[in-house]
């Protein structure tokens, strides 16, 4: 093997919290060649962030520490270098970029303050060099317009945008190691191919190594030369890509590489009996401009929609972020006031004011993305779910209150005897199960799934996926599952819409829609799906 | 699994599982409490200080805890007992009256509190003309000169000593202070406590509804603290009589609006979590959603401001007593001592109680307002 660039050696790290030592990292040994894309998988809470944040001290020190283990970068300890050798390294030859765009960009300046910073910090680069040069790299990480966009402040840009600024900063310096903590993940899927493209060109380009931080399989299986498999702070299993995923040899890799959501949903049935319609539903924002405020334009969230959810049916509700699809489903449920006619069980109910719905309520129930902020952190489990029942069925006595809780816990995999527990003490497959049993305690018709599965590691998605499913035979349930991940979606829904901008762009059923998909925006958002390409030509989002 | 079992399972995982008296969240924050050991003894001391002054007719009175007389036990420190009880004709007993100490102790027996004298009582034995220095700076000679019997006299004790002299009227300092102590900490401490209700459930419906409601209420706020508070108080004090009650309710007017702006943020910033939104789907009714779900997170930020309201509150009361603009004339406190001791410059003991006696009270509240803070700080660790 040639001469390393990165080498980890037994490295540990310990975090102290009241006077408990914590091992995140547990003796790891690993190396990175010149030119090698080696990634970290794991689940949350692994250690594999931790292993790159110590590559360049970012850790919380004092509170974090290292029992034992060297970082060598080009044979200098990294570990035991003092705080101004490392600043030369840091941003200069290891660069890194993080998963949150939103929050690693300085709100107050503009994008061009941002990237000449850097340039003129570390390469003493004068006013307008570090310009040419911003411009050069924003044209590089694929900015349309550059010189449109030197002014822009982060808010004005998206998502993708943003995490193609940071990679322009992390690349300002032409480091020779570029360490990526899940920089897809916050994206949608389409945008997140667009990236994965961009980085994988950028390395050929330059012959840079880079360290991928991941949770998900397929940008793994798409990016690295070499993967490290993690669980529990240690390295269980590693070796080239390919033979990590045609031969896994450990029982963790293996688990993890099923994980990926399976099954069929249920058979399309469109004589089943219609739980809820709706109309031409509009959801319209008012834009109010002028010293009266008076209305000139309107934010189309949600444009004329029709969409009926059937009786023991999954109506898969796709598109990429910001298409109006939670909206839609906001509506449907009535959170949030809308136009257009909605029928819940043949009454209509987008006349009822909030009050008039109460009694309704039982029937119709939501289950949130997150699930670490679902549940309220003051309140056990119990208390949560009775909540529910305590306004629908004020009659019942607390014995079989509690009786109801303990069964509806059982149901969804969750141990009764962990309900007077606090929701922190649960991990988030587990919240997101007591979400589920806080509406299914209500014995409702209608649920609709506000993406329940996008906050989840993938084989807790898989887990909580079959759930669903099972719960829906059970109680002949109708979903509306909204998701920006066409897997989830595959294995759920048996009717597709696809939104975008606020309007159906296609329906049918699932399998019309990922068989013959007829709009190039359908087909765009299955292969950056399933095969995590990129379409050229604009047909998505930037 | 039939009806009986499954109720018997039911029991027997609730008797498994008990819950403990605190959260583990409430828990981890009295352990941050307790941390700051400068917060913690100084909520302790506070805690008896405030305590044994909320007794202080049992510790500075000018009439005995318990009395026997002819027989009969008597509490004159509870019960009025006209003086024709004793031989006299006032209407209540002045039990500081050798006649009447003489009568009671030939016919039974009475025990005093450690310092025989009220916040109003006058000492007309001081040694010379008030304000009279610390007992303990004279010598016995002096101290009981002006007593009938001179050294020998029975009243001429440490009973009767004036621990910190006497103001200008030949009042006792020491127990002024303990009445002013308590009349302070009581006045800040209702006045805190009423408006950090009033001003919770302002700041709560204008952060939970926004919009209109917010709109209006924010403005009316804007214009209502515009309003000069102590000019509005020394106008109200021309005219109504100054009170207690009088005084609390002219400065609650104002003091609400504190809590608003924390409280505010804090719903407008909770209303849209998403286990708002999920109790909004249960159907939960916006009254409940807003005590259960919304009110605890506002909690700790009004809990982490109370102590210092808290402060405010005394200083403005002995601000306004030294001014001669509170309480109304005769009660006991701090601010009075305050102005005594600027007026009798000669007499630096008046001063230096009531600085001292405020300045320890505010650095007690300051101390424990910190330790709350600690207390309520997420992300405090301790290493």
């Amino acid at each position: 093997m040639s001469q390393a660039l990165l080498s980890i050696r037994d490295l540990s790290v310990a975090f102290a919290q009241g006077g408990e030592e914590t091992l995140a990292v547990d003796h790891i040994s690993f190396d990175i060649a010149p030119g090698e894309t080696v990634a970290l998988v794991g689940e949350s809470g692994s250690g594999k962030s931790v292993t790159a944040l110590s590559v360049l001290k970012l850790l919380p020190y004092p509170a974090a520490s290292h029992p034992s283990g060297e970082i060598f970068y080009e044979g200098r300890n990294l570990l035991t270098t003092d705080e101004t050798a490392l600043r030369q390294v840091r941003g200069n030859r290891i660069s890194m970029i993080f998963q949150e765009p939103m929050t690693s960009l300085n709100p107050l300046h503009t994008i061009e303050k941002q990237v000449g910073e850097i340039l003129k910090l570390h390469r003493g680069m004068g006013e307008k060099a570090a310009k040419a040069r911003t411009l050069e790299l924003l044209h590089q990480v694929g900015i349309q317009e550059p010189e449109k966009r030197l002014d822009a402040f982060p808010h004005q840009l998206s998502g993708g945008q943003r995490q193609r600024v940071m990679i322009a900063m992390a690349l300002a310096n032409e480091p020779d190691l570029l360490i990526a903590d899940e920089p897809t993940t916050a994206l949608d899927v389409t945008v997140q191919a667009q990236i994965l493209e961009l980085l994988g060109r950028l390395r050929r380009e330059r012959d840079m190594s880079m360290l991928f931080i991941t949770h998900d399989l397929g940008v793994v299986r798409r990016v690295a030369d070499r993967v490290c498999v993690m669980t529990d702070g240690k390295i269980v299993e590693r070796g080239a890509t390919k033979e990590i995923f045609s031969n896994p040899q450990h029982a963790y890799t293996r688990h993890l590489l099923a994980a990926e959501p399976k099954g069929e949903p249920p058979q399309a049935n469109l004589s089943a009996e219609r739980v809820m319609e709706g109309q031409d539903i509009r959801v319209w924002f008012p834009i109010k401009k002028g010293f009266l405020r008076r209305t000139v334009d309107h934010v189309k969230g949600v444009d004329g929609v029709d969409v009926t959810v059937r009786a023991g049916q999954t109506l898969g509700v796709v598109g990429e972020s910001g298409s109006g699809k939670t909206t839609l489903g906001l509506a449907l449920s009535r959170m949030i006031s809308s136009r257009g006619e909605i029928r819940f069980d043949g009454q209509r109910i987008d006349t009822r004011s909030f009050s008039d719905m109460r009694p309704l309520r039982r029937q119709i129930q939501i289950v949130f993305q997150d699930p670490f902020g679902s549940l309220s952190p003051r309140m056990s489990v119990a208390e949560i779910i009775q909540e529910g029942l305590e306004i629908h069925e004020p009659q019942l006595s607390p014995e079989e209150r509690d009786r109801m809780v303990v069964d509806v816990l059982g149901e969804v995999g969750i141990d009764p005897e962990a309900r007077f527990r606090y929701p922190h003490e649960f991990s988030g497959g587990q919240r997101q199960r007591i979400a589920i049993a806080r509406a299914m305690v209500l014995k409702p018709r209608f649920v609709m799934l506000d993406e329940p599965t996008s906050a989840l590691d993938m084989s807790v998605q898989a887990q909580v996926v079959d759930l669903l499913r099972d719960l829906q035979k059970r109680y002949d349930l109708a979903y509306l599952f909204i998701s920006h991940d066409l897997k989830v979606i595959r294995a759920l829904a048996n009717e597709v819409v696809v939104m975008r901008s606020g309007k159906v762009v296609e329906a049918g059923t699932a399998d019309q829609i990922f068989h013959n998909p007829e709009t190039d925006y359908t087909r765009a958002l299955i292969a950056a799906a399933f095969d995590l390409a990129a379409v050229p030509g604009g047909v998505v989002s930037e | 699994m039939s009806e009986f079992q499954s109720q018997a399972q039911v029991q027997r995982v609730r008797r498994r599982v008990s819950r403990p008296w605190l959260s583990p969240l409430n828990r981890r924050r009295w352990q941050n409490f307790k941390a700051n050991r400068r917060g913690y003894w100084s909520l302790w001391i506070f805690l008896v200080l405030f305590i044994l002054s909320l007794f202080a007719e049992f510790i500075a009175n000018d009439k005995p805890l318990i009395a026997s007389y002819n027989g009969e036990i008597l509490f004159p420190v509870v019960v009025d007992y006209p003086e024709e009880k004793f031989g006299g004709f006032l209407a209540v007993t002045d039990y500081r009256d050798p006649f009447i100490q003489e009568e009671i102790n030939s016919n039974g027996w009475m025990i005093w509190p450690p310092i025989r004298y009220s916040y109003r009582t006058v000492n007309s034995e001081i040694p010379e003309a008030a304000p009279a220095k610390p007992s303990w700076l004279y010598t016995q000679e002096e101290r009981c000169g002006r007593y009938p019997l001179g050294v020998d006299d029975p009243n001429c004790t440490v009973g009767n000593w004036n621990w910190l002299g006497t103001d200008d009227q030949a009042r006792d300092v020491l127990s002024r202070v303990i009445y002013g102590f308590r009349i302070s900490v009581l006045f800040g401490l209702i006045l805190t406590g009423a408006s950090a209700v009033i001003g919770v459930a302002s700041g709560a419906v204008q952060g939970y509804f926004g919009g209109w409601t917010d709109l209006i209420f924010q403005r009316f706020i804007e214009i209502w603290t515009s309003i000069p508070v102590l000019y509005l108080i020394l106008i109200i004090a021309a005219v109504l009589p100054p009170g207690f009650w009088i005084l609390l309710g002219i400065m609650l007017l104002f003091s609400w609006v504190a809590f608003v702006g924390v409280v505010r943020a804090e719903f407008l910033r909770a209303r849209n979590f998403e286990y708002v939104s999920a109790a909004r789907a249960l159907g939960v009714p916006n009254r409940t959603i807003m005590f259960r779900h919304l009110l605890p997170n506002a909690m700790v930020a009004t809990l982490t401001f109370l102590p210092f309201i808290l402060n405010g509150s005394i200083t403005t009361l002995t601000s306004l007593d030294f001014l001669g603009f509170g309480l109304p004339p005769g009660s006991p406190s701090l601010g009075e001592l305050l102005r005594q001791g600027q007026r009798n410059l000669n007499a630096p003991w008046l001063g230096v109680a009531g600085f001292l006696s405020l300045s320890i009270m505010l650095s007690l509240l300051i101390f424990i307002g910190e330790a709350v803070r600690d207390a309520f700080d997420p992300r405090k660790t301790f290493r």
